[in-house]
């Protein structure tokens, strides 16, 4: 996949996730987006500014995928998460972890990982 | 305003036909609605027609025209694509166009070629009605996705895997008299229980299968319905359709589905209904949470009431709700462009006395049909009702 183009802003999130220099958008009223937006899907601001991403945030809610696609054939199973940063929500794998000690609610913070199957990267919350 | 008569329905078996190409699928079920209508082909003005996953499964995009060809029509023929409540969207958009007076007679369907890329390619394809971006990349699959709205509605509301399986338990009761559905067999809520996990909390009969089939239904006016002197006494009295974040992480609510709130109150203020009016529903339940979900968005429960409304008989054929007596997507199958219209059909036969379940219904005036796209992103309701 190395020859695949850039997703822009996406690969520049995690690119700034790997130096711990994490980020999200943020309208005026505190809505909160990963990039790219141009204009805030809650309020209709234009007016969007990079905020960094707080060092830590919370499980809001997770599952352990048994069935994946064929993307995921060798990372199954795997944990994906939907984890809480206060304005902005972000989804990604949960390692470091056993699924029977998750607890919704428990800090996590974000790096960058390589998916097992093809070697891509994804955002990967671990346990803080 | 005048309501859209269904002048004539036809499906085909939904099931594993790997080897049926999408246009022989959706030549059968289209020319059975022509059949049944009763409708000449030289009257039907246009194709409207529901697919999500054409060009992963048969690398055929713009498939509209070759359907229309398919069934012997020369006539404007355009795709919608709602993932998996495109021919939700389908009917929607037709149901205007013959509102307007700009058509008399339009052929509506959908139709899905799934199970030719196997389990794996079909969870895949189906994953693309998420975010590639922020949700694929992070390993969301379909039943992932519901599963990670699962485990909010237990924590937000109670409920458990066991009500879950009595959705699924009830779902292929329903399904045992339908001819068309893919899975005629009865289980108990100890092999729902038992099934391996696909994404925790949800097991694999929580889920729908995957499944190829089509459905076509011929939508007319009023006024063609009467002048033809047609046999179409369901209309389509109500339509709303809503919409929310693509990506789950970006929603208010992770155990509520507003997108189908919002269709429902469109559906319900166009019709002059509510929901104390419906007799019988067909709900999309990609997977045994999912029907909770609707049930809920069309107020015909509370947020946090429907997840026992299996486990208590309610939504049974003999209940107070009667909901998906056809099995709904999780017995009778979702090959999801076909789905929707599959859903009006149903509701359709229920109406008219039709059903294998019609005897357990007294006299059935009003039913809802809810179709929903990815983690209902998109989401489409009408109301049916019996007209004299």
């Amino acid at each position: 996949m190395t020859d695949k183009a850039r997703d822009g802003e996406y690969d520049d999130l995690l690119d700034a996730i790997v130096e711990g220099e994490g980020y999200y958008v943020e309208c005026d009223a505190g809505h909160g987006w990963l990039p790219p937006r141009r204009v805030c899907p809650d309020c209709g601001s234009r007016d969007l500014t990079e905020t960094p991403l707080p060092d830590s945030g919370e499980v809001e809610t997770y599952t352990t995928v048994s069935v994946a696609t064929p993307a995921f054939a060798e990372d199954a199973p795997y944990i994906t998460a939907i984890v809480d940063f206060g304005a902005v929500q972000i989804t990604g794998l949960l390692r470091g972890i056993a699924a029977d000690e998750i607890e919704v609610g428990m800090p996590v913070g974000v790096t960058v990982g390589e998916r097992e199957t093809t070697g891509d990267r994804a955002i990967v919350f671990e346990p803080r | 305003m005048t309501a859209p008569r269904i002048a004539g329905v036809g499906l085909t078996h939904f099931g594993e036909f790997s080897e049926r190409t999408g246009r022989d699928l959706f030549a059968e079920a289209g020319l059975a609605a022509l059949d049944d209508a009763g409708v000449p082909p030289d009257d039907v003005e246009a194709l409207f027609y529901g697919n999500f996953m054409g060009e992963l499964a048969e690398h055929q995009g713009h498939q509209a025209p070759l359907m229309a060809e398919a069934v012997g029509l020369d006539v404007p023929a355009t795709r919608y694509e709602a993932a998996c409540a495109s021919s939700g969207a389908a009917v929607r958009e037709a149901v205007f166009r013959l509102r307007s007076g700009e058509a008399d007679a339009i052929l509506v369907g959908g139709s899905e070629r799934m199970t030719n890329i196997g389990t794996a390619g079909a969870t895949d394809a189906l994953s693309i009605a998420a975010d590639d971006l922020y949700e694929i990349r992070a390993g969301m699959t379909f039943p992932g996705a519901y599963a990670l709205m699962a485990r909010s509605y237990f924590r937000e509301y109670g409920g458990s895997r066991e009500d879950l399986a009595h959705v699924a338990v009830k779902n292929h009761e329903h399904a045992m008299p339908n001819e068309y559905a893919q899975i005629r067999k009865e289980i108990t809520v100890d092999d729902a229980l038992e099934s391996p996990m696909v994404a925790d909390p949800l097991g694999l009969y929580d889920a729908c299968p995957i499944t190829d089939g089509a459905s076509a239904v011929v939508l007319v006016s009023e006024e063609y319905a009467e002048r033809e002197g047609l046999d179409a006494p369901i209309a389509v009295t109500g339509t709303g359709q809503g919409g929310d974040r693509m990506a789950l992480h970006d929603r208010e609510y992770y155990a509520r589905t507003p997108a189908a709130d919002d269709a429902a109150a469109e559906a319900y203020d166009d019709a002059g209904v509510g929901p104390a009016d419906v007799d019988v529903a067909e709900v999309h339940d990609c997977f045994t949470i999912a029907e909770v979900l609707a049930l809920e968005s069309l107020g015909l429960y509370e947020p946090g009431e429907a997840v026992t409304a299996a486990r208590d008989g309610e939504t049974h054929a003999t209940g107070s709700m009667p909901t998906n007596l056809s099995g709904g997507l999780k017995a009778k199958g979702h090959p999801v462009g076909a789905t929707g219209v599959a859903q009006i059909i149903s509701i359709a036969k229920l109406l008219r006395g039709r059903s294998a379940w019609s005897g357990d219904l007294d006299d059935p005036r009003v039913g809802i049909a809810h179709n929903a796209g990815g983690t209902v992103a998109s989401a489409t309701v009408h109301v049916l009702e019996v007209m004299e």
